[in-house]
């Protein structure tokens, strides 16, 4: 098997076993609904995560998705509250601003060379402050047409259900594999990451490249947004705060070098599951602690960094001797 | 020695002059910010205010820019504040005494900073991941500390550590002032300062020179590890009581910020501890100034995004190249290489 996907199949195998072990204490884990909410839950995390992992697989970083989510949410709810526009129309509005927001934060870091950690901070407050300043209060969103959107659903076979916002993650991570497997712009993240300057080199358009990467991240966050607001119907400043760490642990979990140009868009997504699955498990579990979820995720955290390391000094090695 | 003062002065003259800047706005604002009145021994006024409330961040600071100057990020200050915090109201409560608490705390702070350094000297993983693994985990380590609950104390001992006043100045603020004028004598009166530099620099090249760059390494994730400690006591004392989730909630992504605003740039090398101290001092005059002046708080933010952007623009690079055609070539800014990105 190619050295590439050993890390992807890792989280796979770590991801099976953990869902054996789930299955093995209690049985009835093992049915569709419990599936389909682990979808549902998580889509909104999963999605912005597609975008954090474009991000890193170019060797930078976003900070600002957590803020740019909350601030979608209460944008939507202060729109749909105060003027009598279609949700569809504020969707569409509040995608522009995100990928625009994005797109800014992208062209300051390309341009002012300033290191994409401190630029997505001040991206972080910027949102967050913009989303304060429409509303501190928790803003509950009663369009018919939200009521609509979440009753759509497909059913499975056991009664489990695949809601809209779980497809659409489904959606979003099959379109993520695609960009970054078989278009142009994913060949030159994956090089990118690999080093500017030899990208720069090998002429890929640098600037426009991470002026993309970051305009597709604010895009990706904000569609999390909608998903959020759906997921919550309301819109709320202070809510999903700390989501670009998650985000970043499934990326790692998912087997992405955080250094940038290796990794895999569908890593991420098994990454999503194994948090979602260890919150699943304590939700079970009923006398386990919440804490427990984040010790567990930083010993994983701290388990695949390892694998990693020990798999690019194995890969190293071996090509020396070759 | 006059010279190396006056070199001194030149390197801390934008800080300062940020800093004096947002001073006299705030006090436009609010005409009362500079009054310091002495009540019971101890000077009250706002511009006291900022020195004790920016305790924390100062601290964490401290030990933030020796980490950045050696090339490296510490994530996880904050969640090393939560569980030292923790650990210090779990081991007052259970009737130890205050010498001991403080050392039991001071070494889990110093034993979270070995983790750290292991992780990055020895196994050889990128700061950033490295210590995000304990940033995640260390408030959940900070709960099962505190199982859960928000745990107080009265001893009056730890309390005075939090609100008590030494010499006039609130506890906090001697500590600080203390602790960082020792760490920046530290190194720059023996040749530590030197050798992080040349370890931030090129780590290759200062290990073949005979750095102990492992070493110097572990040391400065210790460090930070030691002041996140500090600020973690600060924190819990002065609330009278460990909470672990919102003690030091993204204070690192302030102290990263003091640093940078400081002018010690995230790609290692040259750093100055007391430049990071006013770029602490900055973030709180903004936090404090923002309050005193009547704007509603929910501008804050925007607000500290903008002055932020403001002064990271003006060190860029770019700027900064901008910049050398007006004034004569200054020979320290070599960072301009593609490993920005």
């Amino acid at each position: 098997m190619n050295q590439r996907y050993l890390p992807l199949a890792a989280t796979i195998a770590i991801f099976l076993i953990a869902y054996a072990v789930c299955i093995a204490q209690y049985p009835n884990m093992l049915s569709t609904r419990v599936m389909g909410n682990l979808l549902t839950d998580n889509a909104f995390l999963g999605i912005a995560a597609v975008g954090m992992t474009f991000v890193i697989l170019s060797g930078g970083i976003d900070l600002s998705i957590g803020a740019v989510i909350a601030f979608t949410g209460v944008f939507l709810a202060v729109l749909l509250q105060s003027t009598a526009i279609h949700p569809l129309a504020a969707f569409v509005l509040a995608l522009v601003i995100t990928t625009a927001f994005g797109a800014l934060m992208g062209a300051i870091i390309h341009h002012l060379e300033m290191p994409p950690f401190i630029v997505t901070l001040a991206g972080m407050f910027l949102a967050r402050g913009m989303a304060f300043v429409l509303t501190i209060d928790s803003i509950p969103i009663r369009h018919p047409f939200y009521a609509t959107l979440k009753s759509l659903y497909y059913t499975l076979p056991g009664g489990g259900r695949i809601t809209l916002i779980g497809g659409l993650m489904l959606l979003v991570f099959a379109a993520g594999i695609l960009v970054a497997h078989r278009t142009r712009f994913g060949a030159n993240v994956y090089a990118l990451g690999g080093g500017a300057a030899t990208a720069q080199l090998m002429g890929v358009p640098t600037g426009r490249t991470t002026i993309l990467i970051y305009a597709l991240s604010g895009f990706l966050a904000g569609l999390s947004g909608i998903v959020f607001s759906l997921y919550t119907s309301a819109g709320y400043s202070l809510a999903t705060v700390g989501v670009e760490l998650d985000a970043i642990a499934a990326v790692v979990i998912g087997g992405t070098l955080l250094t940038g140009g290796s990794g895999f868009v569908a890593g991420t997504l098994v990454g999503i599951l194994i948090q979602g699955l260890i919150q699943t498990y304590i939700t079970f579990d009923g006398s386990l602690s919440s804490w427990w979820t984040k010790i567990l995720i930083g010993a994983l955290l701290f388990a695949f960094i390892l694998l990693q390391k020990g798999l690019i000094q194995f890969t190293g090695r071996r090509r020396r001797h070759a | 020695m006059t010279s190396a003062l006056k070199a001194y002065a030149v390197r801390l003259l934008p800080q300062a002059a940020a800093l004096a800047v947002i001073l006299v706005m705030v006090s436009l604002a609010f005409p009362g910010f500079f009054r310091l009145e002495m009540q019971n021994g101890r000077l009250y006024g706002s511009l006291v205010d900022i020195l004790n409330r920016g305790a924390p961040v100062a601290l964490l600071a401290i030990g933030m820019t020796v980490v950045i100057a050696t090339k490296g990020i510490d994530l996880s200050v904050g969640a090393v504040m939560a569980i030292c915090g923790a650990v210090a109201a779990a081991c007052i409560t259970s009737g130890h005494g205050l010498a001991t608490t403080l050392l039991i705390t001071l070494a889990t702070g110093i034993l979270c900073g070995l983790w750290n350094g292991i992780l990055v000297a020895v196994l050889d993983i990128q700061p950033i991941i490295a210590t995000l693994v304990l940033m995640v985990a260390g408030r959940g380590i900070a709960q099962l500390v505190t199982e859960g609950a928000i745990l107080t104390f009265n001893d009056p001992g730890l309390i005075f550590i939090g609100s008590g006043a030494l010499l006039g100045l609130p506890m906090p603020v001697v500590i600080w002032l203390a602790f960082g004028i020792a760490v920046a004598l530290l190194v720059r009166r023996t040749a530590l300062g030197m050798l992080i530099e040349a370890l931030g620099v090129n780590r290759r090249a200062a290990t073949l020179s005979g750095v102990s760059t492992g070493v110097l390494l572990i040391a400065a994730y210790m460090l930070s590890g030691l002041c996140a400690a500090i600020a973690g006591i600060i924190a819990a004392a002065d609330i009278r009581g460990a909470d672990a989730n919102n003690a030091g909630l993204w204070l690192e992504l302030d102290a990263i910020l003091a640093v940078v605003v400081g002018g010690t740039s995230l790609l290692g090398g040259r750093f100055s501890i007391a430049a990071s101290l006013i770029g602490a001092l900055i973030i709180q005059s903004i936090n404090t100034g923002i309050l005193l002046s009547g704007f509603p708080p929910e501008f804050n933010l925007i607000i500290k995004a903008a002055i932020i952007v403001m002064i990271l623009i003006i060190q860029s690079p770019r700027a900064q190249s901008a910049f050398a055609f007006l004034s004569r070539p200054r020979a320290e800014d070599g960072k301009t290489e593609q490993e920005a990105k």
